[in-house]
């Protein structure tokens, strides 16, 4: 029975193109749904491995920059007589571009970072993440600076009478929903394998993780590798549905507001980063719907978030299951604190 | 087996173990005793590859292990069992059991051993979906003891395998140990409880402040005037 319960979530929300004709809903829907492949990208790291990535809008930004700039083409000189340049490609091609770059960012980051651990890599990441925004701003030549890269086409898939075209927000819905149920899949297969057993024993007890022989750098190389790919894919959707992008997309809040979601829905878990994003992604529309002043929508957003994580510390979802395995037999374990005996 | 030849660890700039040199011969249960602070833990360290050499050498069945992996030193026979009883608290008592063996790929054997092991801990048996958390500190321990077995060593060392337990379980801790010298298993040991661990060793070694102060049988060493004034108080 709970095994059909998410494809029944799934078919769901396949429908909903079919019955809701309100393209500002819509729209809503669609950054939230990238904005939740992100948080899943990011639960990657901070559920499973422990580690903080709060650069991690740097994979999306690259993502994002990577797809619209092969999807566009460009040209730049390096040196007085070297240029290097692209002619513009197809828009599916550029979005593969995107997963590959931000993976092999991840994989450079990994590999320099996690030679530090906890705050020192928290430091890095943000470091990284700021110094990639001052390159996007500054290198005006590739990137337009802060007059943004415009006109980024949208996806089309196929030719004339059976084009597909994404520039239709029904198609893009869709398209970011086929994107979702994917990583998820990638994610949940991820961390119910050996490596991700791994990932798990390494956040509990790293040294312990250690002496039972698990090469603990190797594993986060390879979460960090997957989760800036994610994370890079999600950016590439973002750039070909709203086509226009800035370096004020390195911002810091959109880390954070990946954080939010990760931490209210509960980290560590798969379900945690979809439930904490549609809660967080839903609810600054909802109050702006209800025509609320803009300072009272924020108060409200932030009264929401403190209360989550005051009264349901581990997350929703840990809650949930929490009430539901109450109920089904003894109470769960309150777990640490009995080693302590 | 295993042979220490000036063994030398840093921490920055403290120099925790200040040339250590001794010998555990195949099968024997060798105790390395010593307050806090001696350098017994940092040598465990050391030997399994979680903390680098300064200097000096290991040497592990005829092998240079010295600044080796803890995966290479573990996949070539030695197993840690650190101090304080270390679990995975969110996993289960099988997954835990899992980890311990997680660079073996023999799965027949695999089965033999857990078997085995279950066998000797009913109690693991019983709670084998269970959260490690939820264990007490003595069924945590074993569970500790049953993971490092897990990966079938050569050698298998424990540190300070009585800390924090209740007069029986430490008796019972020390009676598995013995259990898993009396197989062919060599182990060595650092244990602060110096009488218990000089009354059922082989051989024994005592630290004082990073550097080798006395080593003999353990009945010598009981006999010994210094230990006796220092470590036995009477």
């Amino acid at each position: 029975m709970s095994r059909f319960l998410p494809w029944l979530f799934v078919a769901l929300l396949t429908s909903v193109p079919l019955w809701l004709n309100d393209f500002y809903v819509l729209h809503v829907m669609i950054t939230t749904g990238i904005f939740i492949i992100a948080a899943m990208s990011l639960n990657l790291l901070l559920g499973f491995t422990g580690q903080l990535s709060l650069g991690h809008v740097a994979f999306f930004g690259i993502g994002a920059y990577t797809s619209a700039l092969v999807s566009l083409g460009f040209e730049v000189h390096l040196l007085p007589d070297f240029t290097v340049g692209l002619a513009p490609k197809p828009v599916w091609f550029a979005m593969l571009c995107a997963i590959v770059v931000a993976g092999l960012t991840g994989y450079a980051i990994g590999k320099l970072s996690f030679r530090v651990r906890g705050a020192y890599f928290v430091i890095v990441s943000i470091s990284f993440a700021e110094v990639v925004r001052l390159v996007a701003l500054n290198w005006v030549e590739l990137t337009q600076g802060p007059m943004a890269l415009n006109n980024i086409p949208a996806l089309v898939l196929g030719a004339d009478a059976f084009e597909l075209s994404f520039l239709r927000k029904p198609a893009v819905y869709l398209l970011v929903l086929a994107t979702a149920v994917a990583c998820y899949v990638i994610i949940a297969r991820l961390v119910n394998s050996r490596a991700g057993r791994a990932m798990i024993a390494l956040r509990e007890n790293e040294s312990l993780a250690m002496s039972v022989g698990i090469d603990v750098t190797h594993y986060l190389v390879v979460a960090t590798v997957v989760s800036a790919g994610i994370a890079g894919m999600a950016g590439a959707l973002y750039t070909h549905y709203i086509r226009i992008v800035d370096p004020d997309i390195f911002l810091f809040i959109y880390t954070v507001t990946m954080v939010i979601m990760v931490i209210t829905g509960g980290k560590g878990t798969l379900a945690g980063p979809i439930v904490g994003g549609a809660l967080f992604g839903f609810v600054p529309e909802a109050l702006r719907a209800m025509a609320i002043e803009p300072e009272v929508q924020w108060i409200i957003y932030g009264v929401l978030m403190v209360a989550v994580v005051y009264f349901l510390p581990r997350g929703i979802v840990p809650a949930i299951e929490h009430y539901m395995s109450g109920r089904k037999r003894s109470p769960a374990p309150a777990a640490s604190e009995a080693s302590q005996k | 087996m295993l042979e220490l030849s000036d063994l030398v660890c840093r921490y920055g700039k403290v120099t925790a173990v200040k040339g250590i040199s001794l010998k555990v011969g195949r099968g024997q249960l060798v105790a390395l005793i010593g307050t806090n602070g001696a350098g017994k833990t940092t040598t465990l360290k050391a030997i399994s590859g979680l903390l680098p050499a300064a200097g000096g050498k290991i040497i592990f069945d005829g092998q240079d292990i010295t600044n080796a992996s803890a995966r290479k030193i573990l996949s070539l026979g030695i197993a840690h069992c650190p101090e304080g009883r270390h679990v995975f608290p969110y996993m289960t008592v099988a997954e835990n059991l899992e980890m311990g063996r997680y660079l073996r790929r023999d799965w027949e054997e695999i089965a033999k051993d857990l078997a085995r092991i279950f066998e000797q801990f009913p109690r693991l048996a019983e709670r084998r979906q269970q959260p490690a958390g939820t264990l007490s500190g003595g069924e945590q321990q074993m569970l500790a003891i049953a993971r490092a077995l897990m990966s079938r060593p050569k050698l298998i060392m424990f540190d300070e395998p009585s800390l924090g337990l209740a007069p029986n379980i430490v008796e019972l801790t020390f009676d598995i140990i013995t259990g898993i010298r009396d197989t062919g298993t060599t182990v060595l040991m650092v244990e602060q409880n110096a009488l218990a661990a000089l009354e059922m060793c082989d051989h024994a070694y005592l630290l004082e402040s990073g550097s080798l102060a006395l080593s003999g049988s353990g009945r010598d060493l009981v006999d010994n005037p210094h230990v006796r004034s220092a470590y036995l108080a009477g």
